[in-house]
Order: structure tokens, then sequence, then C-alpha cells
């Protein structure tokens, strides 16, 4: 199945409520009154867009005239077209160009990135990358093994120590490694962390600082991490990561499921950090390049 | 855990304070707002329309006139409906084990919820608490080393694990582990399933085949507390295939408004028992539907807050303390002490997090604007000073200030601060033998809802409780907010200012 054929199935099974949300309330053609503005302002909060950003598209389609009317087709791809609107300049792919580009994987636990991280090394070998991962997480137990597991399915070097060791020497030790070796992507696991533990962050940025040490370019680039099921919470993510690791881009996990990531769009609209992909699935290819239009179709259950 | 929330609804009735009468349009306005604060919150949409439309009901008409002012009745009410929303004010019923060896507790959720982890703590949790001899066994043979991650979390806390044979099915994995607890005498199997997503049509009928084979005493869903409004689709997705008998909400230590918290049970129908607050082994809690409304309302987890102190208070110390009490002395020995306890309940950011008000402070202090040391340097200050001067502090005069501050590192500010709080305490500790000491206190801890979960305070052991819960009121005026951890005697001081 082709990748665009991928992420519509998967997004369509997340958002088929929304769907029903939006076009269960208008037959035929009707004026936008302000019933089915409020309609269409909760289906996007139950979306997860937050009220601020699903009160801010409400006034925009108020503010237009819909003079005939407007039937429930026209009410999503009007909604869709705000949406892809707020995407359009944060959907950005994560480009190689650097040797050894380093990647620095954060997030909360439980997101999804270990998973995310096999599934990057996989895209990147595939494009013909010499890809070498790094297991960084040495505080859950069996993560170093679960990573294991992973580089030896993909057919990638990974440089690994003992659970409780020292995160950011083992990233020190893994550049190094990935300098001698000629290697062109090298992607760090962290442990996950609450974003309001200091003194976990307080670590993360001491990693992100002992990596420059080897490379003062280096961590090239730090991906966060997002659950798709995660609600608002995701923004005060963004910000604390992003404050003290230097978030540079953002990966959406488990768009799968029922959940529909919208804050997705209120992160963009907030902080307009670029999204490099969207995860679909379990297996190893549902790692999906970020499209804001088919994102924004899907969210609204457009069709075609 | 509930902080955002709190700031809004405290601001939403700090409005409607000061008005003569509740009348339909303040009820309304103020809705209005509790609305966006709960959607904010992630509380599910459905949940909040209900919600709203209960709390509106309730506050419109009669039971206004019983108020004393109508911010404080909406207060009230909103409280109530929380509470009720939360799972009432009983505390969760027991898990169901005490049933013919072995009882067969199940885990269930979406990925990365916090299963495995719970599962260890929940196991920790039988053992220690209920002296249950416990067996642990992964069913996930989807995510790589999930079963090895359960095996160690195993080792780290001597929990036996069933002995991982690969190639076995989940359902497999699942007889055999109830076959293994039975022969070998163990009191609880616990059930640590893969995670799988409710739109994921095998993995949920494979879910149900786990069930049907071992017909589980209890079946746990774990949820994240970060969950959005995906938490409707969550629970009842799980609800549809399995009977949920339960449910453990995870990383309630995470700054999320927690809003999955009210939405789980009014989907679920199934009590929330558990709730975890940690990355240790140990940091599993008894839900409080209370003491979440409690805060959510601005109140501050006092129980919270009370409960740890009598954990950590040693008896010893309890002892004299209650007994200078009674005398109605405190001195700058007495202080530090305080201090060194409240490092070890885990030092402020602990403490300022369940306070109430203290939300303010909980995030400088995350953000570094407030140094965390401020105990370690209190603490430098007393010991700075001679026995004499601790028991007599009104002898301090400018030149035994400069020494102290010299001799601690810190400015004769810094001292006069410490004297200050001091002061200060020593003025609630008269205040509190007025009130009829422990009585008093726990009769205001009654009044705000929160004595009932108390474990039977008789004796001296309490003496913490007043103690670490003022202390607080202390520091908060020292980060210079006047009255911003002050104790709030129930609804009347209810709000901040």
């Amino acid at each position: 199945m082709s990748w665009f054929g991928k992420l519509t199935q998967g997004l369509a099974k997340s958002t088929k409520r929304l769907a029903d949300n939006i076009t269960g309330l208008a037959t035929g053609t009707l004026p936008l009154d302000d019933e089915r503005l409020d309609e269409i302002e909760e289906a996007l909060i139950a979306a997860d867009l937050g009220p601020a950003v699903a009160g801010r598209i409400r006034l925009r389609l108020a503010d237009q005239k819909f003079a005939k009317g407007i039937d429930a087709a026209g009410i999503r791809r009007v909604v869709a077209e705000e949406v892809e609107q707020v995407l359009t300049p944060v959907a950005v792919p994560l480009i190689i160009s650097r040797k050894p580009q380093v990647v620095l994987v954060v997030g909360v636990n439980g997101s999804g990135k270990t998973t995310t991280i096999a599934k990057l090394a996989r895209l990147y070998k595939a494009e013909g990358k010499q890809v070498m991962l790094a297991a960084g997480d040495t505080f859950r137990a069996a993560a170093i093994a679960q990573l294991k597991i992973w580089a030896d399915r993909v057919g990638v070097p990974i440089v690994a120590g003992e659970q409780g060791g020292d995160a950011a020497s083992l990233a020190f030790e893994a550049v190094k490694r990935a300098q001698e070796d000629g290697i062109d992507v090298l992607i760090i696991d962290t442990a996950g962390r609450l974003q309001n533990k200091a003194g976990l962050m307080d670590e993360l940025a001491k990693m992100k600082r002992v990596i420059g040490k080897i490379d003062p370019t280096a961590p090239h680039d730090v991906l966060l991490v997002l659950d798709a099921t995660t609600g608002q919470n995701a923004l005060s993510q963004i910000a604390v990561f992003r404050e003290v690791a230097g978030v540079t881009g953002l990966v959406m996990t488990k768009l799968d499921g029922s959940a529909r990531g919208g804050m997705l769009v209120a992160a963009a609209e907030t902080y307009g950090l670029p999204i490099h992909a969207i995860g679909v699935g379990e297996a190893m290819d549902d790692l999906q390049p970020f499209t804001p239009a088919d994102f924004a179709a899907a969210l609204v259950g457009a069709t075609d | 855990m509930f902080d955002s929330l709190s700031d809004r609804l405290g601001s939403i009735f700090e409005r409607l304070r000061g008005r003569g009468a509740l009348t339909e349009i303040d009820v309304r306005a103020a809705m209005r707002e509790v609305r966006v604060a709960l959607l904010e919150a992630d509380v599910a949409l459905p949940v909040v329309k209900d919600f709203i439309e209960d709390a509106t009901q309730r506050a419109i008409g009669a039971e206004v006139i019983k108020s004393v002012t109508p911010g404080q009745q909406v207060v009230k009410i909103v409280n109530d409906c929380l509470v009720d929303l939360l799972g009432g004010s009983d505390e969760p019923a027991p898990l169901k084990i005490a049933v013919t060896p072995p009882a067969v507790v199940m885990m269930v959720g979406l990925q990365g919820s916090g299963k495995t982890t719970s599962t260890a703590k929940l196991a920790n949790w039988l053992t220690t608490r209920e002296r249950k001899k416990v067996l642990m066994a992964s069913l996930d043979v989807a995510r790589p080393a999930a079963q090895e991650q359960l095996r160690v979390l195993g080792e780290q806390t001597s929990i036996a694990t069933l002995p991982i044979i690969a190639g076995q099915t989940p359902v497999q994995i699942a007889e055999r582990a109830r076959q293994s607890a039975k022969l070998q005498g163990f009191d609880v199997v616990l059930l640590d399933t893969a995670g799988r997503l409710g739109v994921d049509e095998a993995l949920m009928a494979e879910m149900a085949a786990i069930a049907g084979a071992t017909t589980p005493d209890e079946i746990l869903l774990v949820v994240d507390s970060l969950t959005g409004q995906d938490a409707v689709n969550v629970a009842s997705a799980f609800k549809e295939r399995v009977a949920l008998t339960g449910v453990i909400l995870t990383r309630m230590d995470g700054d999320a408004r927690g809003g999955a918290a009210l939405s789980m049970r009014s989907v679920t129908g199934a009590p929330i028992r558990f709730a975890g607050v940690g990355e240790k082994i140990d940091a599993l809690e008894l839900f409080d539907a209370r003491r979440v409304a409690g805060r959510i309302l601005g109140m501050g987890d006092i129980v919270g807050l009370v409960e740890k102190a009598a954990a950590n208070f040693e008896a010893e110390q309890a002892e004299k303390m209650a007994e200078k009490l009674a005398k109605g002395q405190f001195d700058m020995d007495d202080l530090r002490q305080q201090l060194a306890q409240m490092k070890k309940m885990g030092g402020l950011s602990g403490l300022a997090a369940m306070m109430p008000g203290m939300g303010a402070a909980k995030k400088a202090m995350d953000t570094g604007a407030i140094n965390p040391k401020l105990l370690d340097r209190m603490e430098a200050i007393i010991l700075s000073m001679t026995p004499k001067e601790r028991t007599k502090p009104e002898i301090l005069t400018a030149k035994r200030k400069i020494r102290i501050a010299n001799g601690s590192g810190t400015t004769v500010q810094d001292v006069n601060k410490v004297l200050k709080m001091h002061q200060e305490m020593a003025n609630a500790m008269k205040r509190l033998k007025k009130m009829g000491g422990m009585k008093g206190v726990m009769k205001m801890l009654a009044g705000m809802g929160g004595a009932g979960a108390l474990p039977g305070p008789d004796g001296a052991a309490p003496a913490g409780e007043p103690g670490g819960a003022i202390d607080l009121g202390a520091i908060g005026r020292m980060f210079g907010r006047p009255g911003m951890g002050s104790l709030p005697p129930g609804f009347n001081k209810f709000g901040r200012k």
C-alpha cells in the first residue's frame, strides 16, 4: 500500500467520529448559523484542537459569507482549508545533510520514542544512509534490550551501555564512534521524562551539552515525540522541552488509534515548530511524512 | 496535578465574590468559564456538558439562600459536582482479591499508558501493604523486550515473575500463569497485557480471549492522565470488550490538568482505584476523589500533605513536639527539626504542589526562579546560632545577626526572614493550642471534607500534621506572597488574595 493510502487509512479510522459530527449536523444546504457554528466548534474541541483554536476557526468561518448556505461537504472543505492553512508552514521533512547528523529523540514516558527511532532508522537505511543508534534510555528496565532488538531487525549498529549508566557519557561515546565509523545518521534514544520534573530535564540539558563538546554543531536535530492521545498537555510538553532541550521538530505517534491529534494545530499556531513525520501503525514502515492537506482532510473526514 | 485548572476556577470565582445574590445570569456566566476551563483541562466534551448542566441546575435556586457569599456557594456546588463525578466521597473499594487463590488481576490499556510500570507498582503495593504473595506475568509478545522489562522489575522488587517461554501466545501465557500461581501457592497473579488500540479489532479480540480464558477477578484499565478528548473513546472501546472493574490513572505527577480523571469514571462507570505519582516503584496512591476535587478548586491537597507528614514523622519527635505544643513553646531547634522533616517529605517542590495557591510558587521553583536550596540555607542559618540563641531568639542583636549571616554564608535579611518565619509559626502554634490542639486541627480538616480519610489519629503521631501544614503557610509568606500558603479552614477562606 502506498504511504498516502496508509496515511488516509490510518487517519480515516481515527477521524470517523469527527466526520460524523460534522456531517451529522447538516443535511442539505443551510445557512451557517450560530447553532451550526457551535457544533463545528465542539467537533473541533472533541478532536483535541483545544477551545482556543476551535474558537478562532469558528470566528474565521463566521466571517466568511455563505449567502447561499453551505452543505456538509462544503463545511468539511472550509474547515479543512482553515486547518491546512495553519499546518502548511510547519510540514518540513527531516533532511539529512551532515555527516554524521546527530538526532536526539526526546519526550515524555510512553510517547513512542523507541519505536519511532526504529522506524526512522529503517527509513534512512532504505535511503542508503549509514545509520547508527544509541541506547540513551538507561533508566527504564529493558529499554536497552528493546532498542537492541530493533537495531538487529533493521540491521544497523548500536552503541549501548548498562542500565543505570550515565546517558550523557553514552551519548558522547556514540557521537565519537559515529564520527570514526563514517556514519551518516546517529539517532540517540533518551529516557522518557515528564516535563515538570526539573531534575530529569536538567539531565537532558546536560546530555545535550556533552554531545556539543565533541561536535559543537550537534545535536543537529532534537525531535520531540508526541503521543496523539495526549490532550492539551502536549503544548506544555513542547514549551518545556523546547526551552530545555532545544527541540527542533515534532513527530506525532499513534495516529492510527481513535485519537485525532488536533493539538498539532494548536502547536503549529503557538510554536511553529516543524512537524517531520507521523506514526500511523505498529509496522516498521508506518512512519509517514506529514502532509497538511491529507491530515486536514482526514481530520474533518473528507473522503477525497 | 491540577494547578492550571484550579488557577482558572480561582480567577472565575474571584469575580463572583462580594456580590449580594447569586443570580441565574451570574451562574451561567461562571459556568461558561468553568466549561472552557474544563475543556482546556482535557475533560471530554460530553462529560463537560453533563457536568455543566448538573452544576448549573444545582446552583440556580433554593441552594443559593444558604450561602454566605455567592462565590462560596458556587465553589461548594462545583466542588460537590466534581466529587460526585470523580467517584463520590467513599474510598475506592478494595481490589477483589480475597477469593480462592489465585486471584487474577488483568491490566489493559493503550500502548505507552504505563501498564508494565503500574503492574510492578501494584504488585509491590499488594506485597508490602496487603502481605500477599504475588506473581507477575507479561503477556506482551508484541513490544520487543516487554517481557524482559517486567522480569527486571520483578528482580528489582523481589517479586516473582513467570519464566519467559518464547513462542507462546498471550492466552497460553495467561493460562500458564494461572496454573503456576495455583500450584505454587500465590495469592494474586497479575497479568500485564500488550498495549492495544481500541480500533484494532484483532488485538481487542485477543484481549477478550485472555479475559475469557482466565476469568479475572479484576480487570484494570490503565490510563495516562495526560490523555485528551480521546479518553472517552478509549474508555468505551475497552469497556465494550471486557468487564472493567477499575481504573489506574498514571503520570498524575505530571503537570497535565488531568481532565482524564474526570472523564474516566463517568464513561467506564468503574471506580478509579489508584493514581501513579512517580517513577519509583512505591509511587502508587489510592485515588481520592475529594482530594482531587479539592485541588481542582485550589484548596490544595491538604489531606495528602497530612498523610505524607504523618508517614514521615518519627513518633518520638512527634511526642516531643506535642509536649512543646502543649506548653506553647516553639524554638529555633524545633523549626530546624521541621525543616529537616520537610526535606524528607520531598522538599519544597513536592510540598508546594499540595498546598492551596502554591501552584505559582511551585512553578517558580520548577523554572528556577526560587532556589530549591532554600531549606538548606534556612537550616544553615539556624545551625550558625548558639544553643542559647536557638532557645531564646529574642536575644539576637544586630551584631549577633551579622555573625550568623557570615557563619551561614547568607545575609542579615535572610536571617531576619527565618526569624520572622519562626515568629509566625510560634504564633500559629499558640493559636493552635487555643483551638484545642490536635482536635482543633482535625476539626478544621474535617470542615474541608478531609479528615475522614485520615488514619485513626490517636496519641502522639498526628502532632506532625499541624507542624507540616503550618510550616508551609509560613514558607509561602517567605516567598513574599502574603497569605498564599495559609491553611484554608473550609470554604470561607477560599480564593487567593
